[in-house]
């Protein structure tokens, strides 16, 4: 069964003047169809206003469709009864770590959570402990969240979602205001909870370096989705990104300008290490 | 025209048990029409830095001289320090709060006290040399998009006419083009109305594409000053601070390691494959001798 699955949805922003009569309609979402099998790491792109965190909102039942269907594991959202539980099976990582975290104490901000759901106290405390180990904030669970570095910020804000063990976690642009250092532990802790636990992730990013180990990726665009394939075939399209306003990563970008000026260099290039060996591949054809 | 900071030091909470320093025997000369990129980690006393430039914080101890004169004197104009020394926020798009574009950018002049004439025209040239479109001058700030809401608050500052120009992180959640956009804005504006500016920026890629000369920070204090080249050229230990190199310059090491001689300094796309291009250039001509 599809973790999520979406058909035909449609999400329209509808605004009124003050006589109730609609003034104008936004279409975020123009028929979408997505589907994310449990265990897979996705990521999706688009340039501002493309419909990326309107979609992520409906993950999360934050949003009702104008029209068609999304199921979270199985379940319609549309039902007033499927909200709850589809919240606990989906969690969200926002932007700003600042606007996450509520506690005083780093474990207390974790337990707010599970407690808010009456789990029973020694158990909120075991998926404390779980939760801050598999983000490896451990040592950090007795400081105060304020004195943190941002990504250490976003990485309490992630144990605290995953501290209502959910299936799938939606991270909407988790790492747009960290320093590198922050968005390294950050993308680790997404990918560690993947691999580790079993957890979907749903990456939403300007980053094009962080998509690279992703399972697949969509790109959209006035609320469809235009594009979608694995890493390497995505990015293998250098021009028709940028024309949607997106970018490749920088080595798969020189990659690209070194084919065009005529090395013979393989398409979809993502890693620094894949290029060093075309590179070097060519150095010692050209001795042959 | 120039900014000097003379063993500036600074700390929050002074006096007190939870006194934090935030900035460490700051020496640093700004020269006119410097194009500077200030990276640093989280924490590492960037904004603080740039706070101090235009007097919204005042340093513990030291000295700060704008065209020589102190800015800490008591007959020193700090209002016409704010006005030459333009700083762009983090989401300046969160600071728009007029009902059309084009007051917005008013905003700023006005307070200066200049005539109704004089503040439209300057709102008029700042919205241009953004290239806003004229068509939307008139509407509400709050229907546009992310980057669009950002040019309008660039154009509010630029409409003060500074002298230098501080931007932080000016491209934060920005898509690729939007990003692009900016900094292309910028580094046009750095030319063609010749004026400092200092980019605060997390992105290295970017700082190595558009910036003459870095600033690193670290733990409050300087910890590199000079071009791209020079700075990148320690990314060992820029890692060790939470900072990195662009990726070209991990590139290039890793070719020169393996023994193709190209340039280690390459620190943009542009540079690196001419340099790869090159080296395989004399590859061959070696082996046809």
């Amino acid at each position: 069964m599809s973790i999520v699955k979406t058909k035909g949805l449609v999400h329209e922003f509808i605004r009124r003047d003050e006589e109730d009569n609609v003034e104008s309609i936004t279409t975020a979402l123009d028929h979408v169809d997505l589907r994310v099998e449990q265990g897979e790491f996705i990521a999706i792109l688009g340039h501002n206003g493309s419909g990326k965190s309107t979609l992520a909102k409906h993950i999360n039942a934050l949003l009702e469709a104008t029209e068609g269907t999304i199921w979270v594991d199985g379940m319609d959202v549309s039902e007033e009864e499927n909200v709850m539980p589809v919240r606990k099976v989906a969690g969200m990582v926002f932007q700003n770590p600042d606007n996450q975290i509520i506690a005083s104490v780093v474990e207390e901000d974790v337990a707010f959570g599970p407690e808010n759901v009456g789990v029973p106290t020694d158990e909120i405390w075991e998926r404390v402990e779980k939760s801050l180990k598999a983000v490896d904030m451990t040592k950090y669970r007795n400081h105060s969240p304020n004195k943190l570095s941002g990504g250490q910020k976003q990485r309490v804000a992630i144990a605290g979602v995953m501290a209502m063990e959910p299936k799938c976690i939606v991270f909407d642009e988790p790492t747009a205001m960290l320093d590198p250092s922050g968005r390294k532990e950050v993308l680790a802790a997404a990918h560690e909870l993947n691999r580790q636990k079993g957890v979907t992730v749903i990456l939403i990013t300007h980053y094009m370096e962080e998509v690279v180990d992703a399972d697949y990726v969509y790109v959209m665009e006035d609320g469809k989705i235009i594009m979608d394939g694995k890493p390497r075939e995505i990015f293998s399209k250098v021009d028709e990104l940028k024309a949607h306003r997106l970018d490749v990563p920088q080595v798969t970008l020189l990659a690209d300008e070194l084919r065009k000026s005529g090395l013979p260099i393989p398409k979809g290039i993502l890693t620094r290490e894949e290029l060093a060996d075309a590179i070097l591949k060519c150095a010692s054809d050209f001795r042959r | 025209m120039s900014i000097i900071l003379d063993k500036v030091n600074f700390s929050y909470s002074q006096e007190t048990a939870y006194k934090i320093q935030a900035l460490k025997d700051i020496n640093l000369k700004i020269e006119d029409g410097e194009f500077i990129g200030i990276i640093g980690h989280t924490g590492s006393g960037k904004s603080t830095l740039i706070q101090h430039l235009n007097g919204l914080v005042k340093a513990t101890s030291g000295g700060i001289y704008f065209n020589g004169q102190d800015i800490y004197d008591e007959d020193f104009n700090m209002k016409e320090l704010r006005s030459k020394v333009g700083l762009v926020f983090q989401y300046p798009e969160h600071q728009l709060f007029e009902t059309t574009i084009f007051d917005d950018v008013c905003f700023g002049p006005k307070n200066l006290g200049l005539d109704k004439k004089t503040v439209e025209l300057r709102a008029y040239e700042a919205l241009r040399s953004v290239g806003f479109p004229e068509a939307l001058y008139f509407q509400s700030p709050f229907d546009l998009s992310g980057g669009q809401k950002r040019r309008v608050a660039i154009a509010g500052v630029l409409a003060m006419k500074p002298e230098v120009l501080i931007l932080d992180e000016p491209t934060a959640g920005l898509d690729p083009a939007g990003r692009d956009e900016i900094l292309d804005l910028i580094s046009k504006m750095h030319k063609e109305l010749a004026i400092t500016v200092i980019l605060v920026s997390h992105s290295m890629e970017d700082v190595a594409k558009y910036v003459d000369r870095i600033i690193v920070m670290n733990q409050g204090s300087v910890m590199y000053d000079g071009t791209p080249k020079e700075v990148f050229r320690q990314y060992k230990y820029l890692e060790e601070v939470g900072l990195a190199a662009p990726q070209v310059t991990y590139l290039m090491h890793e070719l020169h390691e393996k023994g193709l001689p190209v340039n280690l300094d390459a620190t943009t796309v542009e540079e690196a494959k001419e340099s790869i291009l090159c080296a395989l250039r004399n590859n061959e001509a070696k082996r046809l001798q």
